[in-house]
């Protein structure tokens, strides 16, 4: 099966070396994104993976232009269709945001406004950038609402977010998010304020918004059923930098980062038998170093050497080309045998 | 929603009960009584005697409290020992005064509290949101009798650029219909009368607003910095709304939900007692009457008029839950 990524297309969305530094007075500054690059083409869709805290949710907010002016310090570069972001103007990132690049966040109760019918709250994008009349606009609202799924569409325009379900407002934020046909989507976490059965059917929405428009889709989770059912490539991050790229396939039957064999291996199996113990990843997230200082992943790794400190090495850990499509941050990978093709060390989550 | 309503109105009978006998039971604790009051200290014991027996102050205090309570649901609180008008006629006098002067109190604290309040939350941290703070704190901590006593100095006495006592000149000879003296003048047509009850108010109306707006504008800025880190600005703002629009639909609508429950209750608080502001401005509103009445131990006014300033004060407390309903669609649900 060909992922769609493999048609030769300009990409919509180009990351490069992107860093977000928060500064405050009187403190550290704190790096929490530290040379971000991706790309993501048309009809793609791109993972980007790893636990809380690890900067997937920032890269996010910075390639929207969303994070707080004050405080925060972006550099790289974001290119959206060839036009640079970082540093664009408010009113220029405005114009795009919504019509071209849109989000669906992560709590839809808490990202929708309770005192302002669903309704506005959908047409309010369709009037600022497109040139509708009151009434088209909430025509073409009712329309979005049917479209990803929200039954009696006419009558959830006057509802209030409080008197829609949890996936149903998660379907609404979907619709403002599509009400403009964007050419790049980014979800955060779209699914985690959500049943289980309710998130199969939002990533079942997402995966067809996606086919049926082409349009590029940045998928941000911690989740990786959601990575297995949906994502062509996926970038695996950790205290900031991505540490692994590959195919959803290839991540999931040869995982080389032992990070990344850890997430796969921490989750719970049905075929495990009952009772067997999980295997989670040694300490947490905060139990890093600082990338300058070796690898930050080492303190909690079981294949980590003298060498994965930049004191011994002599060099700080690089993100380098490893095997066709992939990319790796490691200097003790987990190894395969030069098995036959279909042999797995762990074997697909999913 | 009727019912709710219903349920409030009839919650009034028990308030008002207990508070006519813990009124009755005071006023008759202190010290010196209406005789002594209205005939001086060197009055002869027959002569209050005389007076008690005339005002039906000499029987046993149930039969007295009964009496009262009989004529009062009736709406009747006898007269005035002190002016000897009925103290119905002369309280529908006066609460228009008090009235106005608290919607005049109200828009100045509204309007200079919300914009000063969402100013200085969204430049948190400036000079503008420092003085903010520490002027609110001022405005509460100053006693409005010292504040009210310095405006009329300043601006009524020294710089004589308004009036600094009455509701009106008496040299108007305005027209009365509803004893809102503002809205008398425009209805008569009397423009120079309205304008001039207008300013007799603004002096009374800033020393009695001060606090309002002192807590108006705490709550706003607080309100603001929360709602302006709130998802669903994020989400407007990624939608790439208009400043604007996120500011007016998204932000200051949200904000605005625990401003307007300070602003209900501010309202009634001011409505119930302007005692102090009054009494410098020599407004001559309920407050004042209030504060004479209680030096002439004027028993028949103070019950009147604090009971009937209870029903207002529950009937606003009313209007604002209904109306925090109409700005929230959550509490509307319920």
């Amino acid at each position: 099966m060909q992922p769609l990524s493999a048609m030769p297309a300009e990409p919509v969305l180009e990351v490069e070396e992107l860093a977000v530094r928060f500064t405050r007075r009187g403190e550290q500054p704190t790096r929490a994104v530290d040379g971000v690059s991706f790309t993501v083409a048309p009809g793609e869709t791109v993972g980007l993976v790893g636990e809380s805290g690890c900067g997937k949710s920032v890269t996010s907010l910075a390639v929207m232009g969303l994070l707080p002016r004050r405080g925060v310090e972006v550099s790289g570069s974001v290119r959206f269709q060839g036009q640079e972001l970082v540093g664009a103007p408010d009113a220029t990132l405005r114009r795009l945001r919504g019509a071209d690049m849109a989000m669906v966040f992560q709590d839809p109760l808490s990202s929708l406004n309770p005192t302002v019918p669903i309704g506005t709250q959908v047409t309010e994008v369709l009037l600022e950038h497109r040139d509708l009349s009151r009434k088209e606009a909430t025509d073409e609202a009712t329309g979005l609402l049917d479209k990803v799924g929200i039954p009696d569409p006419r009558r959830r325009l006057k509802e209030y977010p409080h008197q829609l379900s949890g996936g149903m407002r998660q379907r609404a934020l979907i619709a403002m998010a599509l009400a403009c046909s964007p050419r790049l989507l980014i979800a955060d976490e779209p699914t985690t304020a959500l049943d289980v059965t309710i998130q199969a059917q939002i990533l079942e929405l997402l995966r067809e918004l996606v086919v049926d428009t082409g349009t590029a889709l940045v998928m941000i989770t911690h989740d990786l059923g959601v990575v297995a059912g949906l994502c062509d490539r996926v970038h695996v991050m950790y205290a900031g930098k991505i540490i692994e790229t590959a195919d959803r396939h290839d991540l999931f039957a040869r995982p080389r980062q032992p990070y990344t064999g850890g997430l796969l291996a921490s989750v719970p199996r049905l075929d495990g038998g009952r009772g067997a113990p999980l295997t989670p990843i040694r300490g947490s997230a905060r139990d890093t170093i600082p990338w300058a200082e070796g690898c930050a992943f080492a303190p909690r790794c079981d294949n980590a050497q003298d060498d994965c400190l930049t004191e011994v090495a002599g060099s700080t850990v690089s993100l380098e080309p490893d095997g066709p499509g992939r990319e790796l941050r490691c200097r003790h990978p987990i190894q395969y045998p030069p098995s036959p093709a279909g042999a797995t060390a762990l074997g697909a989550a999913r | 929603m009727l019912r709710f309503i219903v349920r409030r109105l009839l919650q009034l009978i028990p308030i008002l009960l207990g508070l006519s006998v813990l009124l009755f039971a005071w006023l008759r604790a202190l010290p010196g009584g209406p005789a002594q009051a209205a005939l001086g200290e060197r009055a002869t014991p027959e002569a209050i005697a005389r007076y008690n027996e005339l005002f039906g102050l000499d029987e046993p205090i149930l039969v007295q409290y009964l009496r009262f309570l009989g004529r009062a649901v009736r709406l009747d609180f006898g007269t005035s020992a002190r002016t000897g008008r009925a103290v119905t006629t002369e309280f529908f006098e006066r609460m228009p005064g008090t009235v106005e002067l608290t919607v005049f109190a109200l828009i100045f604290a509204v309007g200079v509290g919300i914009p000063l309040g969402y100013l200085a939350a969204r430049r948190h941290g400036s000079w503008l949101d420092s003085t903010s703070v520490i002027g609110s704190l001022l405005g509460v901590a100053i006693p409005v009798f010292f504040l009210a006593y310095l405006l009329r100095l300043l601006f009524a006495v020294e710089l004589g650029w308004l009036p600094g006592s009455g509701r009106q000149d008496v040299r108007m000879d305005a027209t009365r219909i509803t004893n809102f003296y503002v809205l008398d003048g425009l209805m008569t047509r009397e423009w120079d009368a309205a304008w001039d009850a207008v300013l007799h108010l603004i002096l009374p109306a800033i020393a009695l607003g001060t606090i309002p707006l002192a807590i108006i504008v705490r709550i706003t800025r607080a309100s603001v910095l929360d709602v302006v880190n709130e998802d669903y600005v994020r989400t407007a703002n990624a939608k790439g709304l208009a400043m604007s629009t996120v500011r007016r639909r998204h932000i200051i609508r949200n904000a605005l939900l625990p401003v307007s429950t300070t602003i209900g209750l501010q309202a009634g608080l001011l409505l119930s007692g302007a005692v102090l502001t009054e009494t410098v401005f020599a407004f001559g509103g309920v407050g004042s009457a209030i504060y004479d009445a209680l030096f002439a131990r004027d028993f028949a006014l103070l019950q009147g008029f604090i009971l009937m300033l209870a029903v207002v004060y529950v009937l606003v407390n009313l209007l604002v839950d209904i109306s925090y309903g109409l700005l929230d669609p959550r509490v509307r649900a319920r």
